[in-house]
């Protein structure tokens, strides 16, 4: 048994060497397919960094009365915060909010002009109310609307934001669907070309393995060795993947923080690097030892 | 030792109608070592004959029986163990294009789980009988017509088994190369193997002075024991 397996093990490699330029070629194919699903696997926490992001930016806010005092309006703020839907709620001054619209637009002469015309701090002191979901935003601000301090509030501006929110969520639930959909469509694709490229190889020794059949070699020791050779392209594809992504995430890193500073790919690359290597070994030498099997099976029913 | 009983084989043709009949209730036996030419003209059924022994095909009727075990009946990961009982050497060679001239000789061997020194020493012992010492590490096609024949009887004798099923052994060498293989395929005989040579080759026939069996359109119209070439 053992000098079977090791002859078999012996003969993939002799294969994998005399058609090298057929393993190679498989090799890029396999390469091709790898960074595929390597890019699927970097996109999924991107994608989702991307969409947090852009959900922290919805809010909507209370405004209170003029005349109501900043101890009142902690009260109602620990208050909102017990709601269960509400992530977080930041109170914000008469004063901080004066002072972000000064920050906000001090390069425009006719609004700061404007402001020191009025003499007096123009703006409420208000709540920033954050659901966990935007989906959430309509039912809390309905339970502020008819809350027991209703008549300390001026304005939820739920209702001015609506249209924003509504278009975010749609976005943002759109963005997952067509995410799932290439995700799916894309793994088919690679899948079926790398599946495709070894059957293509392997056609090449078709009569060979039937010959092997015909002489009296066993099924396992004629497609023992091209399992070996597909293990040892996926094998090296993985590889030359896993430089080439490490590669890329180092590179790229600081060009795409300018970008979206909340993201490091290389750092994503980093800490998934185990589950990533798993999943590029299952994609690699999965695909070279299933597709072998596959396209062998064909030419040993004589 | 072989029995082939009552056999039928027809290859449908493409439209459906009139399948090609290769073999019409085709029925003789070997008793075991024995040297059985097998004649006819092209096309008169020696090959389909050699490929149903071989379990290549399956006949449409009748029964082969080696040593009382019917090889059409034998399942599929159980035809190796039968195939190492015979040795073939295909009409068009068959041998690995990818091997060497050691190798394509030394993989039955292998396949069978021998030992690196006893395939050493049988597989340059053989390549030394057929005259192929100095073509060891040459591919088939950097080979003659008339080596690579010799490869492929080197390849069918070198697990010594018990049948040679020889399909026009000597179809592409000159007369001197000719005798050279039959005198070998004699020899293995003489040392206990059964031969069945399909040729057509009147010459060889009629200097074996051995059983022939004569095949016309597929059927058997002749059974001699020390027979001739006759058509």
């Amino acid at each position: 048994m053992l000098i079977l397996l090791k002859r078999v093990i012996k003969t993939g490699w002799k294969g994998f060497k005399r058609n090298i330029g057929l393993s190679l070629a498989t090799i890029l194919i396999m390469v091709i397919v790898i960074s595929l699903a390597t890019l699927l696997f970097l996109l999924s926490p991107v994608s989702k960094i991307l969409i947090a992001d852009i959900e922290k930016k919805v809010d909507i806010s209370v405004y209170f009365k003029e005349d109501v005092s900043s101890e009142y309006i902690l009260e109602v703020e620990s208050e909102i915060s017990k709601i269960p839907e509400v992530k977080d709620v930041q109170y914000i001054s008469k004063d901080q909010a004066l002072e972000k619209f000064i920050e906000k637009h001090k390069d425009d002469p006719v609004l700061m002009e404007s402001l020191t015309e009025l003499g007096s701090n123009p703006f409420l002191a208000s709540l920033n109310v954050r659901a966990w979901d935007p989906s959430q935003y309509e039912q809390v601000a309905n339970l502020l609307e008819t809350s027991s301090f209703r008549n300390l509030i001026d304005k939820v501006d739920y209702h001015e934001r609506k249209p924003v929110i509504e278009k975010v969520f749609s976005v943002v639930s759109g963005l997952n669907k067509i995410g799932i959909f290439f995700s799916i469509l894309f793994a088919a694709i690679a899948v079926l070309i790398a599946f495709n490229t070894i059957r293509i190889a392997i056609y090449n020794s078709g009569e060979e393995i039937s010959i092997m059949r015909l002489i009296g070699a066993s099924n396992w020791f004629v497609r023992g060795p091209f399992l070996i050779q597909g293990l040892i392209i996926g094998f090296i594809a993985v590889l030359i993947t896993l430089l080439i992504t490490f590669g890329l995430c180092y590179g790229f890193d600081a060009r795409i923080k300018t970008i979206a500073p909340d993201i490091s790919i290389y750092s994503i690359f980093v800490s998934n690097f185990f589950l990533l290597f798993l999943i590029q070994l299952a994609t690699g030498i999965g695909l070279g030892i299933i597709s072998s099997y596959i396209a062998v099976r064909k030419y040993l029913k004589i | 030792m072989l029995s082939i009983n009552n056999i039928t084989k027809a290859y449908p043709s493409r439209t459906g109608n009139n399948p090609t009949i290769a073999l019409d209730d085709v029925s003789f036996t070997i008793k075991g070592k024995e040297f059985v030419s097998i004649v006819g003209k092209s096309g008169a059924g020696k090959t389909t004959l050699l490929k149903l022994i071989l379990a290549e095909e399956k006949p449409n009727n009748g029964q082969i029986l080696f040593d009382d075990l019917d090889i059409h009946k034998i399942k599929s990961s159980q035809l190796p163990k039968l195939r190492q009982r015979i040795g073939t050497v295909f009409q068009d060679y068959k041998l690995f294009p990818s091997k060497t001239t050691y190798e394509n000789v030394a993989y039955v061997m292998e396949a069978m789980g021998a030992s690196k020194d006893e395939i050493e020493r049988d597989v340059s012992q053989i390549l030394g009988i057929v005259g192929l010492a100095d073509r060891v590490d040459n591919f088939p096609n950097e080979l003659s017509g008339g080596e690579k024949q010799r490869v492929a009887i080197a390849r069918a004798l070198i697990h010594r088994p018990d049948i040679i099923l020889a399909d026009e052994p000597t179809g592409n060498l000159d007369p001197y190369h000719t005798f050279d293989i039959i005198r070998l395929l004699v020899k293995i005989y003489e040392l206990g193997t059964t031969v069945i040579l399909a040729t057509h080759d009147k010459e060889v026939i009629n200097s074996l002075g051995k059983r022939v069996i004569t095949l016309d359109q597929g059927r058997v119209v002749r059974d001699e024991e020390k027979g001739r070439f006759i058509l």
